[in-house]
């Protein structure tokens, strides 16, 4: 039986879809049997990060709606052959999904991978309902700003009225330059805020931008560092105890760390 | 009180600390509308405890969080209608 991560944040535009790509690329890159969903109904994004875009036949609502089989709405990943994604309805309506289909189609994926990773649309609404219903664990993901670590305070609050205890965070885009200078708000400070457990850190990386108009997850890149930091988190959720990179604990957390992942449980 | 932590001299605090100091306040706030469940609470448990030294008015109780641009204060009211006497 597999595990089903969701990938949210509240606000939009801080990395969720491209989190989503790269923990699903890092898992597969390391033997994992992955499937990502796209519940960003509208709003298909993923499959772009992904390159897959030319290959979506059926999608998330056919399936719910019974128009197709799941195993045909499943795209296969060019570079993994364990790596799956299940795109989002570009023209459907939002309210096409429920919330207890959600449930049955995680079942049914949980069966078949031993990740499910969902890519949540922003907002508090239905979408995030839809796209935390059959989730065993969640991922918050933030930037170093008031507004996204405001609305990553109630994401957490939201997620623990749902059941969706203890979820870890990502700190996306972080510039340890501005960081250093005062000038951007440091891990310490948004771990202490939230109070909940570190999962990773991502630099702002240009190596986003690049991989991103290729089609091409930036996990699957060796010299930069987001690659890099995505596919510690990959491991990490394995149960592998990886510790910060250099630059993530530049200021000084690298005596706490020990205390901020206790992912060997 | 030198909330946003300023080293001697004229320095300006660091944008760092004064995006933590907003962001601490604006959480005051949210946490605090979003659960009227924990002031309730609150007050409860206020009461139970004052009312074991003083007879009190429990319906005339409020317990709010009253704010202003600095800062964030819990004001309790609490009429006594009777102080024993030890
Ligand atoms: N660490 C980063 N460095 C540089 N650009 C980033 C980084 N993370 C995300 N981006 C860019 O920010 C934009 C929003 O990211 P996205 O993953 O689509 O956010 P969301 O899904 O939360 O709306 C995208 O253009 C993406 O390429
Ligand atoms: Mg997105």
């Amino acid at each position: 039986m597999g595990e089903v991560f969701v990938i949210t944040s509240g606000k939009g535009g801080v990395g969720k879809t491209t989190t989503s790509a790269n923990i699903g690329t890092g898992l597969a890159s390391i033997g994992k049997t992955v499937v990502m969903v796209d519940t960003d109904i509208g709003l298909r994004n993923l499959d772009v990060v992904m390159g897959l875009e030319n290959r979506i036949v059926y999608d998330l609502v056919d399936v719910t709606q019974g128009n197709c089989r799941l195993k045909q709405a499943l795209i296969k990943d060019k570079r993994f052959e364990g790596l799956c994604l299940l795109p989002a309805a570009q023209t459907k309506d939002k309210s096409a999904v429920m919330p207890e289909q959600m449930k049955d189609l995680c079942l049914n994926l949980k069966n078949e991978f031993d990740y499910v990773i969902i890519d949540c649309p922003a907002g508090i609404e239905g979408g995030f309902k839809n796209a935390t219903a059959g989730a065993d664990k969640a991922i918050v993901v933030t930037t170093p700003e008031i507004a996204a670590v405001r609305d990553a305070d109630r994401i957490i609050g939201l997620l623990e009225a749902a059941e969706l205890r203890n979820p870890t965070l990502i700190i996306n885009r972080l510039r340890p330059d501005m960081v250093k200078k005062g000038d951007m708000m440091d891990i310490d400070d948004i771990i202490d805020i939230l109070a909940i457990k570190l999962l990773g850190v991502i630099p702002e990386d240009e190596a986003i931008v690049i991989s991103t108009n290729r089609g091409e997850p930036v996990a699957l890149d060796m010299n930069s560092s987001a690659g890099q930091a995505y596919r510690n988190i990959a491991k990490r959720l394995t149960g592998e105890d990886i510790p910060l990179i250099s630059w993530e604990a530049e200021e000084g957390i690298l005596g706490k760390l020990k205390k901020i992942f206790g992912f060997k449980e | 009180m030198d909330i946003f932590g300023k080293a001697a001299g004229k320095q300006e605090p660091s944008s760092k600390s004064i995006a933590k100091e907003r962001l601490r306040l604006v959480l005051v706030h949210d946490r605090a509308s979003i659960s009227p469940q924990l002031l309730e609470n609150l007050k409860e448990d206020l009461l139970k405890v004052i009312s074991s030294y003083m007879e009190i008015d429990e319906l005339g109780t409020e317990v709010t969080l009253n704010s202003n641009e600095s800062s964030v204060a819990l004001i309790a009211s609490i009429p006594v209608i009777k102080i024993n006497r030890i």
